[in-house]
């Protein structure tokens, strides 16, 4: 039996254009076949097993003495979260939503015209989609925790460098996403575009754009909501929002405060997942 | 007038796809263009406005050469061709209206239409080529939510919208039972005729093609091996068109017999 499709949670929730189908495996696989999926299981394993040894991992250590005192004692605190301490995050907590939705529009905004170079529907001319699509993988290389410490280091503390972050990490998703969404448009309306004597900027406006919008929208929802939570951690490398306190208060040990910032930041996170998936599917 | 001069095209791979055609089409014709698939029907059609371009020869359009014609020219000469397909190659998110008026494209600079503003002639000229094959009522619908032979329509009327001199029309009724085969091409007949609008249409049924053309041109292997009025286009021609006997199901009679018994 194959396994089922897995259901589609946040963490993968961009639909991306329906792949195009495999053959499904025969059930009966013989002979050299069966091999070769016996050698891949064995070569898996022994990575694991690879890996293991040389990161020092030992499964014992987590139930050792020294690990069930120190999850016992900060569980403790952090079962009794200091609601006191609420009032004083709800700032740092909008601007973290803040500096997700200023960067996520941005970033959006930016990628259009990228998208559009990238497609090889739009632009059939490999001199102009390669490089272009190079640049793009280029900036998508980089995490966003990297670009948060660059911009830091460049624009000082604060949340400008964390939208900077996020702009680029927004630009590099989206155009990345609604590239592969134009090129799997109908090519019919262009075609009928370029019948009626349209030029290149008015087949994207008639052709393109009406074609890829709904499928650019989702992404932009879908980006922000992967933004909400970058943008809750960028604090740790200086780059604002709720990250920093929870920096603080986890250096200085009040787990019950930290405990504070973390449930509030999974309310507004499982919010903002809420709501755009309930958008996201009324745009598709 | 449509003229080709020693039209030939050719493949990368070496196949011929047009070979040396020559053919007039003066104005206001109704010509059917018949053959089996893979004759050069569409190939035909499509290096009329230049979507394949030829390998030698020359078309022109009202003297105009599309052959040689370049960036601008070129559009200016499409905009005078309206085209249909047989998938009718609407955006089918969007109005039925909006898909007329982008017809109008051709008329307006880059910079208005980039905001999709037209002026209100434009809206009138749309809502007048709706109003032509008889669904101006569906204006407003998006397009996905009509039948195929209204989708059909909304696709003639985006090409009546462009004011063309000639309407090419490749496979248009492929995809429609026989019931809106007939009022697809009985639209196109009657602009043909009102509007004096010279028209090219790709068609498989050859009783179709009896019925509706003014003249009749038979390709095999991308040649043209016949040339002339419906009277001469017996079944005898039609078999030498096709290199065998015809059979049933090149019949709209013979399709609609067999299953698409009137609504």
């Amino acid at each position: 039996m194959t396994p089922a499709p897995t259901p589609e949670t946040a963490e993968v929730g961009a639909p991306p254009p329906p792949p195009s189908k495999k053959p499904a495996p025969t059930l009966d696989s013989k002979g050299p076949q069966r091999y070769k999926t016996l050698g891949t299981w064995l070569l898996f394993i022994l990575l694991l097993v690879a890996c293991f040894i040389r990161i020092d991992a030992n499964i014992l250590d987590l139930f050792s003495q020294g690990a069930r005192d120190n999850m016992s004692r900060i569980l403790g605190e952090m079962l009794r979260p200091d609601w006191s301490y609420a009032s004083h995050i709800w700032k740092p907590m909008i601007e973290t939503v803040q500096i997700a939705i200023v960067g996520t529009v941005i970033g959006s905004v930016l990628a259009v015209p990228v998208a559009l170079l990238s497609a090889t529907n739009v632009i059939p001319k490999k001199i102009v989609t390669i490089p272009v699509r190079m640049v793009l993988n280029l900036v998508r290389t980089v995490p966003d925790l990297l670009f948060a410490a660059i911009f830091v280091a460049v624009f000082g503390i604060g949340a400008f460098a964390g939208m900077l972050a996020l702009v680029f990490f927004s630009f590099g998703l989206v155009a990345k996403l609604t590239y592969e969404a134009i090129e799997a448009i109908d090519p019919g309306p262009l075609e009928a575009m370029t019948a009626v004597g349209a030029n290149k900027i008015q087949l994207i406006v008639f052709g393109v754009i009406p074609q890829a919008l709904p499928y650019f929208f989702s992404y932009v929802l879908y980006t922000f909501e992967v933004n909400v939570r970058a943008a809750a951690v960028l604090g740790f490398v200086g780059a604002g929002g709720i990250g920093l306190h929870l920096d603080q208060q986890l250096n200085s040990l009040r787990y019950d405060r930290a405990s504070t910032i973390i449930l509030l930041t999974l309310v507004i996170v499982l919010l903002i997942d809420y709501a755009s998936t309930y958008l996201r599917r009324k745009l598709l | 007038m449509i003229e080709f001069k020693n039209v030939v095209k050719q493949y990368p791979n070496g196949t011929l796809g047009l070979n040396n055609i020559n053919l007039t089409i003066g104005e206001g014709e109704f010509i059917v263009i018949v053959g089996l698939s893979g004759a050069g029907k569409s190939t035909l059609l499509r290096s009329i406005n230049r979507l394949h371009d030829i390998s030698s020869g020359e078309i022109t359009v009202d003297g105009k050469s599309v052959t040689k014609a370049n960036g601008k020219q070129l559009r200016r000469i499409r905009r005078d061709i309206g085209m249909i397909f047989q998938s009718f190659n609407l955006v089918k998110r969007a109005t039925v209206l909006r898909n007329v008026l982008s017809g109008r494209v051709g008329y307006h600079s880059t910079f208005s239409t980039m905001f999709g503003y037209f002026p209100k002639e434009d809206t009138e000229i749309a809502l007048d080529a709706l109003s032509r094959v008889n669904i101006r009522e569906k204006a407003y619908s998006r397009a996905d939510q009509l039948s195929g032979g209204q989708q059909q329509r909304v696709s003639i009327a985006r090409a009546l919208a462009q004011k063309p001199k000639v309407i090419l029309a490749d496979e248009p009724v492929a995809s429609l039972d026989p019931l809106t085969t007939r009022q697809v091409m009985d639209d196109l007949q009657r602009i043909n005729r009102e509007l004096k609008i010279t028209t090219i249409v790709n068609l498989h049924f050859i009783d179709l093609a009896r019925e509706y053309a003014t003249r009749i041109i038979g390709l095999r292997a991308g040649e043209v091996v016949f040339d002339g009025p419906v009277a001469e286009a017996t079944d005898a021609k039609f078999a030498e068109i096709y290199g065998r006997p015809i059979h049933e199901d090149e019949l709209l009679a013979a399709e609609a017999a067999k299953g698409g018994a009137p609504v």
